[in-house]
């Protein structure tokens, strides 16, 4: 992969306050891209600072080859989609989406052209006319994406794009959102909070705490396994169960409160982990309910009885409360029509999967 | 509620009744400023034509008044792009002390300016009326920029300049539409203001009367007193079409933006 941005040893201060810390990180050319992070987490001022409206403290930032040392915003091959869109009100459709173009070269028609074009990639066909504050959240949406693409950035900025529509429109603009970058092939980097949003649409994502990436991998690396539990907890559901890390015979051995003991593979064993007391994380629906002469997976078994359970039509969550006494455990199960939803209380056995085990040392 | 109703009828007529008075005997075919009204005419309007200290008055305030708009909303202009935009040491304090004039009773800014003024050896004149003038309109100015500023999404500038425009560029083509409006409110503020301040222009003005101390110059002849009505008369109304004109340009400026209205200074 060529890097299409490098950023080497970031930092950014306001005053006293860390912003960013040391932040090393390539992307590639025609990756969708996201930082992911709780707010404050200085996502949003990375992402300025690649625009060009925020100065690094200290370290670089190329795009494309070149140093972004001193190069203005108004200079660098990429353009935003601002939380708020940013829509010019006193300005119509057309001229919003065409207002990069009025320092290009190009007849008037041409221009037109282009904003004709921009606007039916995003959907608003014939919509240049209207006055821009007359038009709804999910259309002002894509009016800025228009305005943005316009340019043919190398980058595409994109910052909480999705916060302020509805439940409904969001999910319907995130699939659009992906086919749009796979069908232009630039580089999008998108700011979000919203763990799902960035699982769906990414293809890395770097989670970010404190001004630090903590983790950079695919959606599904970063699900199957988080380095730590603070990227364990932000993403997805997971339970935490205490126990301990032994070594037994050259083999490493969980030991975990509620489930009992098991071997484990030395793969999955995170490098530099020696025996001591861990935390042991297990994702809901690598957990199984088993009830009456339903068949048993392959896995591992405890009995337990149902503490509570929620109903979310397409899944049922359960919290089993083990034998032993320990902190009960989350287990999501499909609903089919020959599986009953059960009642608190129902005595069940508890399967799961050991491969799906992550270990936090410590 | 009732009691409210009175009240607020007996208040409205405290606030207008004089003025109403003015037009009544303007047009009073009598020189005694009293009840019963002798009778309709108007040649105390035509009167005002036949008076060359009266058209000298007249430009010299016209000027000043349209200095002072110019000067003090370019102020604003500042002021309220700096407290709109930036972030800076004692922000708070600063912008008090700027709108301070506010407040402050004009007797004492104007004899503090003349006597800043003699120390200076300014000569008295239009000029020193100006700066008076722009003292105390500038807050007026900035309180009605503020607004307008304010309401803006920062984003806005950062979106055209990301676009491609540089600085000015975006503040020209975006910001700048778009307090339009309170500009041109603001500029008829202050106008109003210069055009009816007195006690400023009449220690400031030395030999160049401007038309409210002109008019309290003629108060001591009681027969031009009919006259003075006339012209005060015409300076009312002008003054509320200016303000008309001033608060139907910002309302047209909250549409224009798609804001709902949230009360502006009129």
């Amino acid at each position: 992969m060529t890097p299409l941005i490098s950023l080497a040893g970031v930092e950014k201060y306001y005053g006293d306050y860390h912003a960013l810390r040391d932040l090393t990180l390539e992307i590639g050319a025609g990756e969708f891209f996201s930082l992911l992070g709780p707010s404050g987490c200085g996502k949003t001022t990375l992402l300025r600072t690649i625009a060009g409206f925020e100065t690094p403290s200290s370290g670089s930032l190329r795009i494309d080859g070149r140093d972004m040392t001193g190069v203005p915003a108004n200079r660098r091959p990429t353009n935003m989609v601002f939380q708020s869109y940013a829509i010019f009100p006193h300005l119509s459709v057309a001229e919003n989406v065409g207002f990069g173009l009025r320092r290009a070269a190009g007849s008037r028609a041409e221009k037109m052209k282009k904003v004709e074009e921009a606007l039916e990639m995003v959907g608003l066909s014939g919509f240049g006319k209207r006055a821009a504050h007359a038009l709804s959240g999910g259309q002002r949406q894509r009016v800025a994406l228009a305005r943005a693409l316009i340019l043919k950035p190398k980058v595409l900025l994109l910052d909480e794009p999705m916060s302020a529509l509805d439940k409904k429109l969001r999910e319907q603009m995130q699939g659009e959102l992906r086919r749009l970058q796979r069908q232009v092939g630039i580089t999008f980097i998108l700011v979000t909070h919203d763990q799902e949003e960035a699982l769906i649409m990414s293809d890395r994502i770097a989670v970010m705490f404190d001004g630090r990436i903590a983790q950079l991998d695919t959606p599904q690396r970063l699900y199957r396994a988080p380095v730590n539990r603070q990227v364990a907890e932000f993403i997805g559901m997971m339970n935490f169960l205490p126990g301990e890390l032994r070594r037994e015979d050259g083999r490493f051995v969980a030991s975990i409160r509620g489930l009992g003991t098991i071997p484990l593979p030395e793969e999955q064993v995170p490098t530099g982990a020696g025996p001591g007391p861990a935390q042991f994380g297990l994702r809901p629906e690598s957990l199984s309910v088993v009830f009456g002469s339903e068949a048993l997976p392959t896995g591992c078994f405890s009995d337990g009885t149902v503490a509570e359970r929620a109903y979310y039509g397409d899944m049922t969550y359960y919290d089993i409360a083990l034998s032993d006494g320990a902190a009960p455990i989350t287990c999501s199960m499909r609903n089919l029509v020959s599986r009953p939803v059960l009642e608190r209380g129902t005595k069940v056995r508890l399967a799961w999967e050991p491969g799906a085990l992550c270990i936090f040392p410590g | 509620m009732r009691g409210l109703r009175i009240y607020t009828l007996l208040y409205l007529a405290f606030l207008y009744l004089p003025i109403v008075l003015l037009p009544i005997f303007a047009f009073n075919d009598s020189t005694v400023i009293a009840f019963p009204l002798a009778g309709f005419t108007t040649q105390w309007f035509t009167e005002l034509a036949d008076i060359p200290a009266l058209h000298a008055a007249v430009l010299t305030s016209l000027k000043i008044a349209l200095v002072t708009a110019a000067v003090s909303t370019l102020l604003g202009i500042c002021a309220a792009r700096a407290a709109a935009r930036y972030r800076f040491p004692a922000k708070g304090g600063i912008m008090g002390l700027v709108m301070l004039p506010l407040v402050l009773p004009e007797i004492i800014v104007a004899v503090s300016l003349l006597v800043v003024f003699l120390q200076l050896g300014l000569q008295l004149s239009a000029l020193t009326v100006i700066l008076g003038h722009v003292l105390i309109c500038t807050p007026f100015c900035i309180a009605i920029l503020n607004g307008a500023f304010q309401s803006l999404d920062n984003a806005l500038e950062e979106a055209a300049v990301d676009l491609g425009e540089t600085g000015w560029g975006a503040f020209r083509l975006v910001i700048l539409p778009l307090v339009m409006p309170g500009i041109v409110a603001s500029m008829l503020i202050a106008f109003t203001i210069s055009m009816d301040e007195f006690i400023i222009a009449f220690f400031l003005s030395g030999t160049e009367a401007t038309l409210p101390v002109y008019l309290w110059g003629q108060l001591r002849f009681p027969q031009r007193l009919p006259a003075v009505m006339a012209l005060g008369t015409i300076l009312v109304a002008a003054s509320v079409i200016l303000l008309t004109i001033a608060e139907l340009a910002r309302r047209r400026g909250v549409r224009k933006r798609g804001d709902t209205d949230t009360g502006g200074f009129l």
